[in-house]
């Protein structure tokens, strides 16, 4: 790659999201931010190996990108003869101050809770992350069209139903920024631990990309606890990922995973936002409890080390805050470890959690535990008939081989 | 300003209780008071419903609702709001005092 081609690739990392949001919001339109975005990109690519890269490239993309809208508006408003407005628009450029309000503000749109949740987490990819449709496509395994379609579609309904384009206000925020982290952290999740057949098991991308988007929103809002305890909860899964897969394709369960492939450095930044947590003496939401969690589970030299009890009393935390049978699924796992498998079998049957392969693989794993071999057989059985990952299917069908007898 | 059509949505053909008539007033006159009204209105039944089609040559008069569903709009508001955000909050007030779904649909503009 030439010097001007990383320059280009640099400027799309980290100047897309500001580029779209500028337009956006001088010109309160989604559509054109997104193409006029893509126009100054593509003008880039033609000027700057004759040019050289500007000195400050981003203003360079926003400027161009301006100019670009401008001239869509009047070409448009010649169609239609609204000549009047379009001569009202000016080439001044948008003031400086505004710039990191506006990629807040295009994150809280792409997050609305009136667009439904694989449409946020389309159009947030697209139009904070700067993937491509196609690449958003392939990441779901959806059509290219049809993702195309989900992304006009929800730009459609923004416009339409007029959803606004700001920060929302003090009263609402909390309830936004949840609904914020939840996109992030199901785009994560898909990144980690990707469902369907045929999938790559670990994509990478999205978990660097999901990473990537957090980390924006921490700097716009760098006093939000959530976002702090997403990114810490986010870092310290990423730091397992090595360690999670086997060489030839198996799931590593945490009490087998190698501690030593662990990424020490995600450990530490992940710790680093726990602690600082910690001490912030707020009442810390669900995702600084999990990250809390993690950071117990990611403290440990080796697994019969972990501080057991600490976890269970997390798990009690966060079920204050949220008692799904998942959640309490969980906490199970601590129990098992603090006061026995059969103590934790007995929290965990009449969880309504028959259709969840980790619920059956618990189970499995306990029941083996208590030499109950023809009903842990059974449950991996339903486990592995269950499990959407396909590493996760191997994991489980080696557990199962161990078992005695046949 | 755009306008909002929130439609309430019910699947019996309970009227609205005393206590609700009650709370739906309370709602009006805050429409009122902060600008929000255009209008309002709740509608009969489904079965109360004639359907109209004068496409053709000879116009066509059916009794009855043009769909059958468990659900049905049985009343709306239309409101004036800034954008999505005020309309959704409204929504959510009226829904409370109707003790009803609503449904929130922005009406296009010319």
């Amino acid at each position: 790659m030439t010097g001007v081609e990383a320059a280009i690739t640099r400027a799309h990392r980290t100047e897309w999201a500001r580029v779209v949001a500028t337009v956006a919001r001088r010109f309160g339109d989604l559509d054109v931010a997104e193409e006029t975005a893509g126009d100054a990109f593509a003008i880039a690519a033609e000027r700057w190996p004759i040019d050289g890269v500007p000195a400050s490239p981003g203003a360079w993309l926003t400027t161009t990108a301006n100019r670009k809208a401008i001239d869509r508006l009047r070409r448009e408003a010649r169609r239609q003869e609204k000549h009047r407005e379009a001569l009202m628009l000016t080439d001044e450029g948008a003031p400086v101050g505004a710039i990191e309000d506006d990629r807040l503000r295009l994150v809280f749109t792409c997050c609305h809770p009136a667009l439904a949740m694989e449409a946020s987490v389309a159009l947030t990819l697209r139009m904070i992350g700067g993937l491509t449709v196609a690449e958003i496509a392939h990441a779901f395994l959806v059509q290219e069209a049809a993702m195309g379609q989900r992304i006009t579609r929800a730009k459609a309904k923004i416009k339409v139903a007029r959803i606004p384009y700001r920060v929302p206000t003090e009263e609402d925020l909390p309830a936004r920024v949840t609904g914020v982290l939840a996109v992030l952290y199901l785009i994560f999740n898909e990144g980690y631990l990707a469902s369907g057949p045929g999938r790559q098991v670990v994509r990478g991308d999205l978990i660097s990309e999901a990473i990537r988007l957090v980390r924006l929103v921490r700097d716009l809002m760098p006093s939000d606890g959530e976002v702090a305890g997403l990114l810490a909860l986010m870092l310290l899964t990423d730091a397992r990922r090595t360690a999670r897969l086997s060489a030839d394709g198996e799931l590593v369960a945490l009490d087998e995973q190698d501690r030593g492939a662990w990424d020490h450095e995600l450990i530490a930044e992940g710790h680093a936002l726990v602690r600082a947590r910690l001490t912030s003496g707020q009442a810390p939401g669900r995702y600084q409890i999990l990250a809390a969690i993690t950071a117990v589970h990611t403290d440990a030299s080796d697994f019969q080390d972990t501080d057991w009890s600490q976890i269970a009393a997390l798990y009690d935390q966060l079920i204050r805050l949220d008692a799904s049978p998942i959640v309490r699924l969980n906490r199970a796992i601590a129990v098992a470890e603090l006061d026995g498998p059969e103590v934790a079998l007995a929290e965990i049957d009449p969880l309504p959690l028959s259709d969840y392969h980790a619920f059956h693989a618990t189970r499995a794993h306990l029941l083996r535990r208590l030499g109950r071999d023809e009903a842990s057989r059974a449950a991996y059985d339903r486990a592995i008939s269950l499990a959407r990952n396909p590493a996760e299917a191997v994991h489980l069908i080696r557990r199962r081989g161990e078992l005695d007898g046949t | 300003m755009a306008q909002y059509l929130i439609s309430v949505l019910a699947d019996d053909t309970e009227l609205a209780s005393a206590e609700e008539d009650a709370a739906i007033d309370v709602f009006n006159e805050k429409l009122q008071s902060e600008g929000h009204w255009v209008f309002a209105g709740g509608l009969g039944h489904p079965t109360t419903a004639t359907v109209i089609d004068a496409r053709g040559r000879e116009s066509m008069v059916t009794d009855g609702p043009y769909v059958e569903t468990k659900e049905f709009v049985a009343g709306f508001w239309i409101i004036e709001a800034p954008d999505l955000d005020v309309a959704l909050r409204l929504a959510t007030t009226g829904s409370k005092a109707c003790n009803r779904r609503v449904e929130v649909r922005p009406v296009l503009e010319g």
